[in-house]
C-alpha cells in the first residue's frame, strides 16, 4: 500500500491530502533512491525470494516478462472514510464503508507477469546471489537449494548468502526488514503447491511466482512480451482472493453484476493472492538482456565497461571459437557460424523485412542425444534458452502460438511466446515419419513464420494478431531442416569419440567458470554493439557483387547478397569492430564460399546415394 | 409507472439494478482540481416508504427511486402524456425511472453546492438536480429538432425512400405509425448541427435528457396521429455519439455519459429474466403487495398490512416482474489497436428487445452509457471495494458488416480524416510524379520492379465500380487481379506481406494450407447454441480488400476452382448443409506462382511454366513475371539498394520514401471519395487502344485482344484516375494503363518461338503458332496415311517411326499422339491399344 508507506517517511503533508502533487513526488523520491548505485540490489526479489518470507506490503523487485494485459479498472483514487481524521488510500481493494461525496474516478490496468521464460539457471543463480552478495547483513536470507544441473558443478554458490532489503532509508528499519530465522531447508519455488491452478507460463516445467502488476502509469509504454523489471509494493491480502466456489449461485440472480465473470475467468483474474501476489507498480525499468553479468541500465558505467571489454574482444572470441570448435566435434567452420548465430539480433525492420536475423540449420548432427548435449552448453553461454524437440507427438500436441480464451477472458500462453533475445533450439533429429494431425501442421507454419518473418500471429479465435519478436532459431537435423532457414551449415565431424556423453562432460569441465562468465558477457555485448558500413566498404561490395555476378549470375543471388552482408555484420561485431572492414567482408565472402562448397558437397553425395 | 394489473407471468419491462454509480471528475470547463465536484448531496425528502432494512448511507445518489404509489405524475421524467392510452415502456438501458427532483435556482439551493449547475441557467428557472438540464427548454427543443430538421445532403441507406426536402425525423415517425415500430433512431450528429447545446446535454447527462426525449415524442406523436395504436410508446435511441470512437480511449471521464463505441462480439450470454418488481402475498389474509427491487436487493415486508400478522408475507415468483438482459462481451476491433499490444474487452448489457439481436463475430458500433459500479465484497454486505467493474448499458446498436450482405456499405467503413490530414493528401496529389512517388513508397525494401509496383499501386486504388444490374449484366467488377510468378527468391512472398500489411481487410493465405473451405466458408455447428453457423473463410473475409494468395501453383485444383467465380462475378455461392447463399466476395486477388520447374524456362510460354488453367490466367488483369534479368547495370544498382538497406538509419529512410500510413490513408481516402468516370477522349483513346490490340494480331491471323482486355484496360485507366484524386478519366490515365497493361503481356504472353505477343496463350493455353503447328502435324500424318493406300490397320510404333523419317521437323511423341487424336476427332481413324485403323 503506497499511502502507507508515504505517511511513514515522505510526505506528512500526504495526510491532508492538501498537496495534489503528493503521488508525483512519491515517486520521484523513490526514482531518485533506485538510482543510487546499489540501491537495487537492497530490494528484495520476488523471483527469488519465496512469497512467505516477503513482508507484505513491502517494496520488491520482479524481474518478468508481461504474458498478457487485462482490461483496464477504475477505481477510486481518493475518498472519504467515514472519519475523517483517518483518510487514506488502499490501492488494493480494501473494505471500507465511506461516504459517496468526495471520490476521484481513477484508472489503472492490470497486466498478468510471469517470470522470463527459459531463463537459464545460471542466469538465475548469479543475478540473485550476487545481488545478495552486496550488502552482508545479519539478516536471514533463505539458502536455496542448487537446482540439480550437471555443468554447474563450478558454480559459486555459497549458501550463507544474506541480504538486507534496505527499502527503508529513514530509519524504522524492522517494519521492512524480511522475516528472519526462517527454516532453511525450504526450497525456493512458491508455486510448488500450485499445480492446480494454470499459471499460464508459456514453456512447460516452469516455475517460479506469476504476479498480477497494477499499473497507474504510463501505460501505453508496455507492451506485450516486454522484459521488465519492476519495482513495487508487495500485496498478498486474502481478501482479494474471490474464489468461485465460495459463490452461492442463488445469490447471482439478485446480483447480477456479480455474474458477468464466469467461473474460468474469476480462475483468471484473481487467482488466490498467496499463490499470484498483486504488485503495485512504483517504477518499471525496461530490460535490455537479462545477463547479469552486465549492467543492465544504460549508464556510464556500462559504457566504461564495453570499452574495457572490447580490448578482449578479440581473445575471447578465439577461445570461445575453440571452445565451440571441440563441442561441435572439431568443426572449425560450422562453429564459427554457430557463434555468429548467437550473437545475432533483429535490429531494425524495414516495412515487412527483419533485418540482422541469422537462422542456422546445422545438419548432419550424430544422433544419440548429441543434440541434447549440445543445448546444455548452448543454455550454458545465453541468459534465455528453449529446447523444443520436434517429436510428432510434441508437434501434434503442443501449443506453440498463444490463444486467446475467451471464456476466461485471458491469453493461453504458448511455447513462442518468448522474451528478446531468447535462443529457440529446434531438435529436428528428434522428428520420426508420421502424420501431422492439423494442429501439427498449424505449429510448423507458426515455426515458418517466426523464422522467415520473425512475427508469430496469436489466435485470437476471430482473426489473428501478428506480435514481432526476436528469437535466435537454431536447427538442428540430420538432413536439411524442413523449416526455411538462412543458412545451412552441414556439420563435418573430424572426430569421432566412442564415448559421446563423455567426450561433450570433459570438453565443459575443462572450462573455468571465469572462462565461461567471460563467454556470457562476451555473446551478450557483442549483441548490442553499433555497426555500420562507410561509403567507401559499400561501394568495394558493389563491385563485389558486380563481379560475381559476372562470372556466373546463377551463382549469386540477391539473397546470397543478403546473407553475406548479414554475415559480414556479424563478423565485424564478434571481432569487436563496429565498422565493416574491406578485410571483414572478404572474410565473410570466404567462409560462405567454404560453406556453400561444403553444402554443395552433401548435395552430390547425397546424389550419388540410390 | 406500469399498470398495476399486471398478468401473472407476463415479463413487464422494468427498471435495471444499477446500485449506483460513482460520479466521475466530469470535464466542466476548467474544472480540474480533484476535490471539485458536481454537488451530489445526500438525496432530500422523498425516500422509500418501506422501512429502509438496506443500509441507506451506501450511496446516497441523487436519482432516489420511488414506490409506485407515492409517483409525482407531474414529474417530468414520469413518460407520456395523462391522456395517452399507450402503456409506456420502461428503458432499463437507461437505469430506472428516476424522480430527480428539480431545482430552483434562485431559490434557497439545498445545499451550498447547487451551483455548479448554474452555467445557463439565467432566465431558466428549474433544472434537473446534478445537471443543467431544464425539462421544459429540453422538451421544446427537441421538438422544434424533430418538426425542422432537414438534412438534404444525407445518404444514410436507412432513409432510403424519405424525401430529403422535408424533415426528415417528420417522416420517421410517419413510417412509425404505419409499421407500428415504436422506436425512433435519432443521429446524435444531426442533433449536433442542429443545436449544439441540446447535443451537449444529450451526450452529459443521457439519463435525463432521453427521457425528455422520449416525452417530446410522443407528445408530437400522438398529437399529430391520434389514432394508431402502438405497442408500447415511442422510445427515443440516439446514435452515433461523437464523443468516443475508441474503446481503448475510454477513461473515468466518460461514466454516465453517452458515447459510441466500435467493436467486435465475441461473447453473448443466455438471457437472464431481472426481477423488477416482487410480489409479495400473506399467507394469512391473501392480501398482496408489490415491492421494487432496488439495487438488487428486495426489501421484504416484515409485517402485513392488511392483518399485521408478522412475516407472513411470502414471494410469489410467477406474478414478479421481470425483463430481459443479455451480457454482451465487446472487444476492440483489430483495425483501431496500437500495435503489441493485446485487445480490450468491454461488457455490454442490452435489455428488452435489443437482447440477441446481435451474435458473435458481428462487428457493432455500439451507443449506450458507459457505467461503473462498485463491486461488493460479499453479496450479503454492502461494503464494497475501491475497484469498480465497469460496463455499458446499449441504447442502440447498429452492425458495421450487416450490409455488406446486400450492396453498398460505402459510408460504414468510413475512415474519418481530419482537415490537415485530407489537406495533405490533397497537396500530394496535386505533385505531377504522385504516381512515381506512391509506387516507390510501395514496399521500399524490395528492389526495382517497378512495373509491378505499379499494378499493384493500381489494383490498391481499384476501378470505379459500376452497377449493370438493370440491364441484367450485374455488377463490373472494379477490382484488378494480379499473378506474378517468377523464379523462386524474387522476393514475391515479401511483397505479398507487404500488401498484406498494408490494406485493412487484407488476407494472406498459402497455396499450400488452403483448402476450398477455407478460402470460400464452411458451415460449422457451434458448440453452445448447436445452431449451424456459416463460418467465413478468406476471400469473404477480404471483402473489399485484397486476398493474397502465395502459392497458388501448389492449389488443388479443386480449391482452384472456387476462385473462377469470384474472380469475375465478384460473388460466392454456396450450398452446404441446408444452407443456401451467395455471399459477396469483391475481393482482389493478388497471388503469386512458382514456375513448376522450379526456375523459369523461357523457351516455355507462361501456361505452361506454370501449369496453371487457361480460364483462371485470363481473369487476372495483368501478368507479371518476376525474374532475374541478368545485366550488370541492374547488379550495382541491386547491391546498392541491399547495402544501403544494412546501414541507413531510420531517419534517412524516412526521408527517402513516404510514410506507410500516409499511403494507408492516401489509399483509403481515394477509394471512399473518387469515383472517375470516363470522360470523351479518354472513351475514344481506349476505343482506340482495344481497336489497335485486335489489328495486331488480326495481321497474323490472330485474335490479340478480348472484351476482358478492354474490361482491364478500363479498370486500370480508372485507378490511375484515383491516383490522381481525378473524377475524370483522362487520356494520360488511358496512356498509362495501355503501357502497363503492354508492359505486362510483353511479359507473360510472349510467344516463346516467335517473340510475338500471342494474348491467346492466356486465354486458350496455347499460342496461335503452336496450333499452326499442330495441324500442320496432323494433315502431314492424314496425308502420309493416305498415301499408304488401303490399309485398314496400323502399327502405332510404326506410324511414329515413319512420320518421323518423312517429316523435316523433330517430331515428339507429344506431338504425334495430338496429331492421332485430331485426326480420331475427324473420324478419321481410330486408336485402340498399339493398333491404328482407318475408319
Amino acid at each position: 500500500m503506497r499511502m502507507w508507506f508515504v505517511c511513514r517517511f515522505c510526505c506528512p503533508a500526504a495526510q491532508s491530502n492538501s498537496n495534489p502533487e503528493w503521488e508525483a513526488k512519491v515517486l520521484e523520491y523513490f526514482k531518485g533512491q533506485l538510482k543510487e548505485k546499489e540501491s537495487h540490489s537492497w530490494v528484495p526479489s520476488l523471483n527469488d525470494v519465496p512469497l512467505h518470507y516477503l513482508k507484505p506490503n513491502s517494496l520488491v523487485k520482479f524481474r518478468c516478462l508481461v504474458q498478457d494485459m487485462f482490461d483496464p479498472e477504475f477505481y477510486m483514487g481518493v475518498y472519504e472514510t467515514v472519519d475523517p481524521s483517518t483518510k487514506f488510500k488502499p490501492r488494493s481493494g480494501s473494505v471500507l464503508r465511506f461516504k459517496f461525496t468526495n471520490t476521484v474516478t481513477a484508472e489503472r490496468q492490470t497486466f498478468y507477469c510471469v517470470p522470463i521464460p527459459g531463463e537459464s539457471p545460471w542466469a538465475k543463480e548469479i543475478s540473485f546471489l550476487s545481488a545478495a552478495r552486496v550488502v552482508p547483513s545479519t539478516s536471514y536470507v533463505p539458502s536455496r537449494q542448487k537446482r540439480s544441473y550437471e555443468e554447474d558443478d563450478d558454480m559459486d554458490t555459497q549458501p550463507q548468502k544474506q541480504r538486507e532489503p534496505h527499502t527503508e532509508p529513514h530509519g524504522n528499519g524492522d517494519s521492512k526488514r524480511q522475516e528472519t530465522e526462517a527454516p532453511s531447508s525450504q526450497t525456493t519455488a512458491p508455486s510448488d503447491c500450485s499445480s492446480h491452478l494454470d499459471l499460464n507460463f508459456p514453456l512447460p516445467g516452469e516455475r517460479g511466482p506469476a504476479c498480477l502488476v497494477k499499473v497507474y502509469e504510463g501505460l501505453d509504454s508496455f507492451k506485450l512480451n516486454d522484459t521488465l523489471e519492476i519495482y513495487g509494493i508487495l500485496s498478498v491480502n486474502p481478501v482479494l482472493t474471490v474464489l468461485g466456489e465460495e459463490k452461492d449461485p442463488s445469490l447471482l440472480l439478485l446480483n447480477p453484476t456479480e455474474s458477468m465473470e464466469t467461473p474460468e475467468e474469476q480462475r483468471a483474474h484473481d487467482p488466490p493472492a498467496s499463490l499470484v501476489p498483486r504488485l503495485h507498480m512504483l517504477y518499471a525499468r525496461p530490460l535490455q538482456h537479462n545477463n547479469p553479468l552486465l549492467p543492465s541500465a544504460p549508464t556510464e558505467d556500462q559504457s566504461a565497461f564495453v570499452s574495457s571489454f572490447l580490448v578482449e574482444m578479440a581473445s575471447v572470441r578465439a577461445e570461445l571459437l575453440a571452445y565451440l570448435t571441440h563441442v561441435l566435434l572439431g568443426d572449425g567452420l560450422a562453429a564459427e557460424y554457430l557463434l555468429l548465430h548467437l550473437i545475432s539480433n533483429v535490429y531494425t525492420r524495414r516495412d515487412v523485412l527483419p533485418l540482422g536475423k541469422f537462422t542456422l540449420n546445422l545438419s548432419g548432427c550424430p544422433l544419440n542425444s548429441y543434440t541434447e548435449r549440445l543445448y546444455q552448453i548452448v543454455q550454458q553461454l545465453v541468459p534465455c534458452s528453449y529446447r523444443l524437440s520436434m517429436s510428432l507427438h510434441t508437434m501434434n500436441s503442443m501449443r506453440l502460438v498463444p490463444k486467446k480464451d475467451y471464456v476466461a477472458n485471458r491469453l493461453v500462453s504458448g511455447a513462442l511466446q518468448l522474451a528478446r533475445n531468447t535462443s529457440l533450439f529446434l531438435d529436428e533429429t528428434q522428428l520420426e515419419q508420421g502424420q501431422l494431425d492439423s494442429s501439427g501442421v498449424r505449429n510448423i507454419t507458426a515455426l515458418g513464420n517466426l523464422i522467415s518473418w520473425q512475427k508469430v500471429d496469436y489466435d485470437f479465435s476471430y482473426h489473428q494478431m501478428e506480435f514481432p519478436c526476436n528469437i535466435n532459431v537454431l536447427v538442428t537435423s540430420e538432413g536439411r531442416s524442413l523449416l526455411p532457414s538462412d543458412c545451412q551449415v552441414p556439420l563435418q565431424p573430424q572426430v569421432t569419440p566412442p564415448n559421446m556423453e563423455e567426450y561433450l562432460t570433459t570438453i565443459h569441465m575443462a572450462q573455468f567458470t571465469s572462462q565461461i562468465n567471460k563467454f556470457r558477457v562476451y555473446l551478450s555485448l557483442a549483441r548490442t554493439l553499433d555497426y555500420s558500413i562507410s561509403d567507401e566498404v559499400t561501394k568495394a561490395v558493389e563491385d563485389d557483387f558486380v563481379d560475381m555476378r559476372k562470372d556466373d549470375p546463377q551463382s549469386v543471388t540477391a539473397e546470397d547478397l543478403h546473407r553475406m552482408l548479414v554475415v559480414a555484420r556479424l563478423l565485424s561485431l564478434s571481432l569487436g569492430q563496429t565498422t565493416l572492414s574491406r578485410d571483414g567482408w572478404m572474410r565473410a565472402k570466404h567462409i560462405d564460399m567454404l560453406r556453400r562448397s561444403r553444402t554443395e558437397q552433401q548435395k552430390s553425395l547425397n546424389g550419388n546415394e540410390p | 409507472m406500469s399498470s398495476p394489473t399486471s398478468t401473472p407471468g407476463r415479463r413487464k419491462r422494468n427498471r435495471d439494478d444499477i446500485p449506483a454509480t460513482p460520479k466521475s471528475t466530469r470535464r466542466r470547463g476548467q474544472d480540474s482540481s480533484n476535490g471539485d465536484l458536481p454537488a451530489m448531496p445526500t438525496s432530500p425528502g422523498t425516500d422509500i416508504a418501506s422501512p429502509a432494512v438496506h443500509d441507506t448511507s451506501l450511496f446516497s445518489s441523487p436519482r432516489r427511486s420511488v414506490l409506485p404509489s407515492e409517483v409525482d405524475m407531474s414529474s417530468p421524467l414520469m413518460y407520456g402524456t395523462p391522456s395517452s392510452r399507450v402503456e409506456a415502456r420502461q428503458r432499463p438501458d437507461l437505469g430506472s425511472i428516476r424522480k430527480a427532483p428539480q431545482v430552483d435556482l434562485h431559490s434557497e439551493p439545498p445545499s451550498a453546492d447547487g451551483a455548479v449547475a448554474s452555467e445557463q441557467a439565467l432566465g431558466q428557472k428549474l433544472v434537473i438536480w446534478g445537471t443543467d438540464v431544464n425539462v421544459g427548454t429540453c422538451k421544446e427543443k427537441f421538438q422544434r429538432f424533430l418538426q425542422r430538421f432537414i438534412d438534404p445532403a444525407s445518404n444514410e441507406d436507412e432513409n432510403a425512400g424519405l424525401d430529403l426536402n422535408e424533415p426528415l425525423y417528420m417522416q420517421k415517425l410517419e413510417e412509425i405509425s404505419v409499421v407500428g415500430e415504436p422506436v425512433l433512431n435519432v443521429n446524435c450528429s444531426h442533433v449536433q448541427s442542429f443545436d449544439a447545446d441540446l447535443y451537449r446535454q444529450l451526450i452529459s447527462y443521457p439519463q435525463e435528457v432521453i427521457p425528455t426525449f422520449d416525452m417530446a415524442v410522443n407528445e408530437l406523436f400522438f398529437e399529430r396521429f391520434p389514432d394508431s395504436i402502438l405497442e408500447h410508446q415511442i422510445q427515443v435511441r440516439p446514435y452515433n455519439a461523437l464523443k468516443t470512437r475508441n474503446m481503448r480511449s475510454l477513461n473515468p471521464e466518460d461514466i454516465d455519459q453517452m458515447i459510441t463505441i466500435s467493436g467486435m462480439v465475441i461473447r453473448t450470454s443466455q438471457l437472464i429474466p431481472e426481477m423488477q418488481e416482487a410480489f409479495f402475498q400473506c399467507q394469512v389474509c391473501a392480501f398482496f403487495t408489490r415491492v421494487e427491487v432496488d439495487r438488487g436487493r428486495i426489501a421484504e415486508p416484515a409485517v402485513c398490512r392488511n392483518c399485521n400478522t408478522i412475516h407472513s408475507l411470502a414471494l410469489i415468483h410467477n406474478r414478479s416482474a421481470f425483463s430481459d438482459k443479455q451480457m454482451i462481451k465487446v472487444q476492440e476491433s483489430p483495425d483501431d489497436m496500437p500495435a503489441g499490444q493485446t485487445p480490450h474487452t468491454t461488457i455490454v448489457y442490452a435489455h428488452n428487445d435489443l437482447v440477441d439481436k446481435v451474435q458473435p463475430g458481428d462487428r457493432i458500433n455500439i451507443t449506450g452509457i458507459y457505467r461503473a459500479v462498485p463491486m461488493r465484497e460479499n453479496p450479503r454486505q454492502s461494503n464494497v471495494k475501491s475497484v469498480y467493474k465497469t460496463h455499458i448499458d446499449v441504447i442502440h446498436f447498429r452492425k458495421t458488416d450487416e450490409k455488406r450482405l446486400h450492396g453498398l456499405d460505402e459510408d460504414s467503413d468510413q475512415k474519418l480524416f481530419t482537415e490537415e490530414r485530407v489537406q495533405i493528401l490533397k497537396e500530394l496529389a496535386s505533385k505531377p510524379d504522385v504516381y512515381d512517388r506512391l509506387s516507390s513508397a510501395l514496399a521500399p525494401s524490395i528492389y526495382e520492379h517497378e512495373d509491378i509496383k505499379k499494378g499493384i499501386l493500381l489494383q490498391l486504388f481499384g476501378g470505379t465500380r459500376k452497377d449493370f444490374s438493370q440491364t441484367g449484366r450485374g455488377n463490373f467488377r472494379a477490382e484488378v487481379n494480379i499473378l506474378l510468378c517468377g523464379d523462386p527468391g524474387t522476393s514475391k512472398s515479401q511483397l505479398l506481406q507487404y500488401v498484406f500489411n498494408l490494406v485493412p481487410r487484407g488476407q494472406y493465405t498459402s497455396g499450400k494450407g488452403s483448402s476450398a473451405v477455407g478460402l470460400t466458408a464452411y458451415v460449422m455447428k457451434d458448440p453452445e447454441t448447436k445452431q449451424l453457423v456459416l463460418q467465413t473463410g478468406a476471400l469473404v473475409l477480404s471483402d473489399n480488400g485484397i486476398c493474397c494468395i502465395d502459392e497458388f501453383d501448389k492449389m488443388s485444383d479443386s480449391t482452384r476452382s472456387v476462385l473462377h467465380e469470384v474472380m469475375e462475378q465478384q460473388t460466392l455461392s454456396i450450398a452446404k448443409a441446408g444452407i443456401i447463399c451467395q455471399l459477396n466476395a469483391r475481393t482482389s486477388v493478388l497471388a503469386a506462382a512458382n514456375p513448376v520447374e522450379s526456375q523459369w524456362n523461357p523457351k516455355k510460354t507462361t501456361i505452361e511454366n506454370i501449369q496453371l488453367p487457361h480460364t483462371l490466367l485470363s481473369r487476372f488483369d495483368l501478368i507479371f513475371l518476376m525474374l532475374d534479368p541478368q545485366d550488370e547495370a541492374y547488379d550495382r544498382r541491386l547491391a546498392h539498394h541491399l547495402v544501403a538497406l544494412y546501414y541507413q538509419s531510420e531517419e534517412q529512410i524516412e526521408e527517402e520514401f513516404l510514410d506507410m500510413a500516409v499511403l494507408k490513408d492516401y489509399i483509403a481516402y481515394a477509394r471512399t471519395y473518387i469515383n472517375p468516370r470516363l470522360n470523351e477522349e479518354a472513351s475514344q483513346a481506349l476505343i482506340e487502344a482495344y481497336v489497335d490490340m485486335r489489328k495486331i494480331g488480326s495481321g497474323r491471323g490472330m485474335v490479340s485482344a478480348y472484351p476482358r482486355q478492354l474490361e482491364s484496360l478500363i479498370r486500370l485507366a480508372e485507378a490511375h484516375a484515383k491516383v490522381r484524386f481525378s473524377d475524370k478519366v483522362e487520356t494520360i490515365d488511358v496512356e498509362e494503363a495501355k503501357r502497363l497493361h503492354r508492359e505486362a503481356l510483353k511479359q507473360s504472353a510472349t510467344d516463346p518461338r516467335t517473340g510475338f505477343v500471342d494474348i491467346s496463350i492466356l486465354t486458350t493455353g496455347m499460342s496461335a503458332t503452336a496450333r499452326k503447328r499442330k495441324e500442320e502435324v496432323a494433315r502431314a500424318l492424314k496425308k502420309m496415311i493416305q498415301s499408304k493406300g488401303k490399309t485398314p490397320a496400323m502399327k502405332y510404333q510404326q506410324l511414329f517411326d515413319d512420320l518421323r523419317g518423312q517429316s523435316e521437323a523433330a517430331i515428339t511423341k507429344d506431338m504425334f499422339e495430338e496429331a492421332l487424336r485430331a485426326l480420331a476427332d475427324e473420324d478419321y481413324l481410330t486408336v485402340t491399344g498399339k493398333t491404328v485403323r482407318l475408319l
